[in-house]
């Protein structure tokens, strides 16, 4: 048990759940507004997967940081574009062109990176984001260090945050985008167009799993390897209903978990971590994101719409 | 623009969309292999030899097949009900850990009579995987999709701490890998000399024994109208929890067979590398076979002579052995737009 | 209410042959109006006659074919819902196009604002929604969710939404289908202060006394084409049914009833509360034999909680059910077994399934059972037969046992369904909402079938939102009111205005 306390007592613990938590910040934030717009998009692991491969592979051949993370957010607006156009327009399985996308995303990084890289063992390694710190900020006990020590990139997550609550909530862009998720047939009604507020939502929140998926490889892990996405993307499907569909809950969601994570890290340093092996730590954010599935399941509030196609016209 | 349901689709239409599909996957198969830097032909003629080229060949994909077949059953089975089993994966898996179990201690010394037995154990523990997800969803209204994804990841650790600890091979050198099957309880071989073990036919014969289920039977009958429309169903008197389940436990065990046919059949131990993802190809052969259990076995032989053929062209023409899966994943989207198409005309206004 | 001579220049809307396709049906043909400003139009017609397709057009929600629309002198660009409503066309849709989950501001908010802007300016949009509620008699919380509003405040809202988007031509698409005649009063104040102030106004019905009280002039469709244009004072109710139908519909002949032995009975049931609408609150009621008894109510009364505990779905939280043969399990099955044959609201969602054949369609509610299956194996010749059975005896017109049920027009496929569940004469029957939306044809052979079914013995539960059904068919009434039930009243008892009140709530006593 003290042990326990040591951890959650040093800094290092809580700067290492924000920084585990930021590629989750942007994918959750991503997913929610797809599925806020009545999208479910399950493009979101192999978006994230390109968007971690592409960002790497641009600063690789040169582009500064920030050009790899508009590089990275380009590739998951492709993708972003390619699920919408199946499944918008045309209505296709929301299921099945989401699998077919994180198939194809995922495939094409590593096709790509074989191709660009055939013989390497060790993946090369670039410069990643350096801490930022906020002055006066920075100083104050345990938070400090924990909140106004992080990257840029880990800035603009929160700031992400911000932007959708604020435009979801106060701007008719938001409303528009609500409403879409809640009674296509409502917005239709009022002269918008649902396929374009629906295709926009997707191609936008994909653009932000893919920043988040860039995260990993341009702040947390400094290189790209195979599998390293590793199953974030559903983790943050759970953090969205976990959420309940709101931007501020869904961030707070994934700091919970983020946390659990950093916790389960260092757990495994101490006299527990000699009785119980690795793996079950391991698998502790899994369990995680299942329990608070079935914790919120009852209570939260789904888009109306979601997964339900818009026909124009249909009796 | 608007979509308008087309009542009788022409038989023309019905196959020239798919067709379509499967010509556009093979130009786009050309044009990444011309992004490698190799000859597109010459690509394409190398993955259908190393297929089907020779018997060696063709055998080795008929081997790949096998789970192919399995886990496309299991997620063709599923998907008709509307059950999204992602998790096939995880049901592999645990097939495989209770064919080692109970084929390395527990019923050792009964010989291939044992078989059966180990079979059905299989079937049993990837039943009651997919059973937790289900549960959950007719209890709790959660999704199905996200908890048997997360499934897998936990079921890998599993194995991995597993093969580490209580079930590690005092033999294997250190490598993580389970004690060999007991040699009587080893899938024989289809015909002597041929590399191909009975896996094959058990996944045949599944194959055709679920056909006969959904076409000829009231649990068929009462999973398709579940699928398709559970309210309707469930007011008729269909009770849709129940047909749920059961769906669920034939999904779960066909996918579990995927691991005891791997592990029995082919590779004899249990180790991590048991599935490249089988699981999640699965999702692929069933979606190109269009939910038919026969076709089931069709796309799957296809779809692991890509994998088989990529592989041998890969080591000569150097194109990265992931063209494979980008096919795969490219043929599914085209697939799927080109049944929808197939229903439905675009129409101005 | 109207000028008596509208003058030429007065024109404030003209549809010019307007024609739609939908494959071989022809929805629109060459179809011409004229609206003058401060009039009322009504657009009269059954079910399928066009009236909504040419709304929709209008509206830009489908394209047509050929033919113009000129609103206040411009021409209307097509398939442009944006534009119609720029140019002051305003729509108030049958099935009200709300956002359950957003607020009634919210939803009249929408699309008002440019998707650019990056504010809403709600103080504003208030001020302005309150003086239209003001003005025009609609009182409304701007803040309570849209979900928890009852059926006719959601209509408020609907027409508030129109109003605030300053619309100068106001179509409504059968307004008063879910309303009590109270609420229906109102409404027609509404309008006729709408029209004070220069609106004018076209609205759909095919309830021949509304549309001789509030309209000037009424244009008739039938099979798409426009049969008939009059002056409302030149007609009446007779000649307006004559030219809807081609030919003058008799009344159905109701013989005298004889009513048996109670054959289901409720005591005291209450349910428990499906969404927002609310479930059965101490509800008493006897089915007997012989006899078909109406249930009269608003919609989301708690219809959907008797039609769910009759159909087997839900059991009673309180209270009995009591049969003579009361099955072991209360479940559909259990329900079917014991004689009650339930004909659902929905045939589309409830009553069938889209992708199945007529065949499978067929034995849905006995697949379980021989001749169709042995041993859990199906028999397909002997469903097939059965099948071929059920559609010659019930007139059911589609190509084969084998095509895909979707197939068939909302017509046929009530007729099968009819047939499956009336193939055994079962001697209760919950008729849920069973005419709506079929035509003429379709609405004479249902209402012939549930008569019959009465006149041999069965007991009929007749759930409709239309009064004039109901007051047309029942022996008895009762009327359903926040989950309570009315005493019940024998036929030609209580005039449509009383039972209206009762609809409206007026007469229950309160629970203590």
């Amino acid at each position: 048990m003290s042990a326990l306390f040591d951890i959650l007592l040093t800094a290092s613990f809580w700067a290492a759940a924000v920084r585990i938590a930021s590629p989750l910040i942007f994918a959750t934030m991503g997913e929610l507004i797809c599925e806020r717009a009545g999208v479910l998009n399950l493009g979101i692991e192999g978006i994230m997967v390109i968007g971690a491969f592409s960002g790497w592979m641009a600063v690789y051949l040169g582009t500064g940081l920030w050009g790899g993370v508009a590089v990275a957010m380009l590739a998951g607006m492709l993708f972003g574009l390619l699920h919408a156009t199946l499944t918008v327009p045309f209505g296709l399985s929301q299921h099945v062109v989401g699998l077919g996308v994180t198939l194809l995303a995922a495939s094409t990084s590593y096709f790509a990176y074989r191709l660009i890289l055939p013989e390497v063992t060790s993946p090369p390694k670039i410069e990643p984001f350096q801490p930022l710190e906020i002055p006066y900020l920075v100083d104050i006990p345990l938070l400090g260090p924990a909140l106004f020590a992080q990257t840029a990139l880990t800035y603009t997550a929160f700031a992400v945050v911000a932007i959708t609550a604020i435009t979801l909530y106060r701007t008719p862009l938001g409303l528009a985008i609500r409403a879409a998720g809640e009674s296509p047939q409502a917005v239709a009604a009022q002269g918008l167009s649902v396929t374009g507020l629906r295709m926009g939502a997707v191609i936008v929140g994909s653009g932000l799993m893919a920043v988040g998926g860039a995260f990993l490889t341009l702040s947390a892990f400094s290189s790209f390897f195979f599998e390293m996405v590793n199953g974030r993307g559903w983790i943050c499907i759970a953090l969205v209903v976990f959420g309940a569909w709101r931007p501020g809950k869904a961030m707070l969601g994934a700091l919970l978990f983020a946390g659990f994570d950093a916790l389960q890290i260092r757990l495994q340093q101490t006299p527990i971590g000699q009785v119980v092996p690795y793996q079950m730590f391991l698998m502790a954010p899994y369990i995680l994101s299942i329990l608070a599935l079935i914790l919120m399941s009852r209570r939260a509030q789904v888009p109306a719409a979601l997964m339900v196609p818009f026909n124009k016209g249909e009796r | 623009m608007r979509l308008e349901p087309i009542a009788n689709p022409s038989l023309a239409r019905s196959l020239g969309f798919p067709a379509a599909a499967l010509v556009a996957t093979v130009v786009i198969a050309s044009l990444l292999a011309a992004l490698a830097g190799a000859n597109p032909l010459a690509t394409l003629g190398l993955i259908v030899k190393g297929a089907a080229g020779s018997k060696f060949a063709l055998l080795e994909t008929l081997n790949r097949a096998t789970p192919l077949i399995f886990t496309g059953l299991a997620i063709a089975t599923a998907f008709r009900a509307k059950l999204w089993n992602i998790g096939a994966e995880a049901q592999l898996y645990g097939g495989a850990i209770v064919t080692v179990i109970l084929g390395t201690s527990a019923l050792s010394g009964i010989g291939a009579a044992g078989l059966p037995l180990i079979a059905l154990g299989a079937m049993v523990a990837g039943a009651l995987i997919l059973l937790g997800p289900v549960m959950l969803k007719t209890k709790f209204g959660v999704d199905e999709v996200v908890t048997t994804l997360l499934f897998n990841f936990i079921m890998l650790l599993l194995v991995s701490y597993l093969l580490e600890g209580p079930m590690k091979d005092p033999m294997g050198m250190g490598w993580p890998k389970s004690a060999p099957l007991d040699r009587a309880l080893r899938l024989p071989r289809i015909a002597e000399g041929l590399r191909l073990h009975w896996g094959f036919g058990l996944a045949l014969i599944s194959a055709t024994l679920i056909w006969f289920v959904q076409t000829r039977t009231t649990l068929g009958y009462e999973m398709r109208a579940v699928g398709l429309n559970a309210q309707a169903a469930r007011f008729a008197g269909i009770p849709v929890s129940a047909v749920l389940v059961k769906t669920a436990l034939l999904s779960g065990g066909l996918a579990a067979l995927a691991g005891f046919s791997e592990v029995a059949g082919l590779k004899g131990h249990l180790s991590l590398d048991l599935s490249p993802g089988f699981g999640y190809t699965g999702i692929i052969v069933a979606m190109l076979a269009l939910l038919h259990p026969l076709g089931v076995v069709i796309t799957a032989i296809f779809v692991a002579g890509i994998f088989v053929g990529s592989d041998s062209m890969s080591r000569a023409a150097g194109v990265p052995t992931y063209i494979a899966d980008m096919l795969l994943a490219v043929a599914l989207l085209l697939m799927v737009a080109a049944i929808g198409l197939t229903k439905f005309r675009v129409v101005r206004g | 209410m109207t000028p008596a001579h509208p003058k030429a220049q007065d024109v404030v809307l003209r549809l010019d042959t307007i024609t739609k396709r939908f494959g071989p049906l022809v929805a629109n043909d060459a179809i011409s109006l004229t609206l003058h400003r401060g009039e009322v139009i009504a657009l009269l017609g059954e079910n399928g006659a066009g009236k909504t397709t040419l709304m929709n057009i209008l509206f830009g929600q489908y394209t047509a074919d050929a033919g113009e629309v000129t609103v206040f002198g411009h021409p209307l660009p097509p398939g442009n819902p944006a534009a119609a409503l720029a140019a002051g066309l305003g729509m108030v849709h049958q099935h009200f196009t709300l956002a359950d989950n957003l607020s009634v501001l919210d939803n009249i908010q929408l699309g008002t604002v440019p998707l650019w802007r990056m504010g809403l300016g709600r103080r504003t949009a208030r001020a302005k929604l309150a003086k239209l509620a003001a003005d025009f008699g609609l009182s409304i919380d701007p803040d309570a969710l849209v979900g928890s509003l009852a059926v006719g405040e959601r209509q408020r809202v609907e027409i508030l939404k129109a109003l605030y988007r300053d619309a100068r031509i106001l179509i409504l698409d059968e307004p008063t289908a879910v309303l009590t005649p109270q609420e229906s009063d109102a409404l027609f104040d509404t309008l006729r202060r709408a029209i004070k102030t220069g609106l004018s106004v076209i609205f759909i019905s095919h309830k021949l006394h509304e549309v001789m009280a509030l309209s000037s002039r009424v244009l008739v469709l039938r099979h798409g084409k426009l049969v008939g244009e009059v002056a409302t004072r030149d007609t009446d109710r007779h000649a307006l049914a004559a030219l809807m139908v081609g030919a003058e519909v008799p009344p159905p002949s109701v013989a005298p009833q004889n009513p048996g032995p109670a054959l289901l009975t409720l005591r005291d049931v209450s349910t428990r509360n499906i969404g927002a609408a609310p479930g059965l609150k101490s509800v008493s009621l006897s089915l007997r034999a012989g006899q078909i008894t109406g249930l009269a109510g608003v919609s989301g009364n708690g219809q959907a909680a008797l039609s769910d505990l009759i159909s087997g779905l839900t059991t009673p939280q309180s209270g009995a059910v009591e049969m003579p043969n009361l099955p072991d399990i209360w479940s559909p099955r259990g329900a079917i077994s014991a004689g009650i044959a339930r004909i659902p609201e929905d045939r589309h969602k409830t009553g069938s399934i889209a992708d199945f054949s007529l065949t499978e369609n067929a034995i849905l509610e006995t697949y379980a059972q021989a001749p169709f299956s042995r041993n859990g194996l199906l028999n397909w010749a002997a469903a097939d037969a059965h099948t071929r059975h059920l559609i010659a005896t019930n007139d059911v017109r589609c190509p084969g046992p084998s095509a895909p049920i979707r197939q068939l027009s909302g017509g046929n496929m009530q007729k099968l369904i009819l047939g499956r569940v009336l193939e055994a004469s079962p001697k209760i029957i919950l008729a849920n909402q069973p005419v709506r939306g079929l035509d003429i044809g379709a609405i004479t052979y249902v209402h012939k079938r549930l008569l019959a079914a009465r006149d041999a013995g069965a007991a009929v539960l007749l759930i409709s939102e239309d009064l004039d059904e109901i007051m047309a068919l029942s022996d008895v009434i009762h009327v359903v009111s926040e989950g309570r039930l009315s005493p019940e009243f024998a036929r030609g008892r209580l005039t449509a205005a009383e039972l209206g009140l009762w609809m409206a709530g007026i007469g229950f006593a309160h629970a203590a």
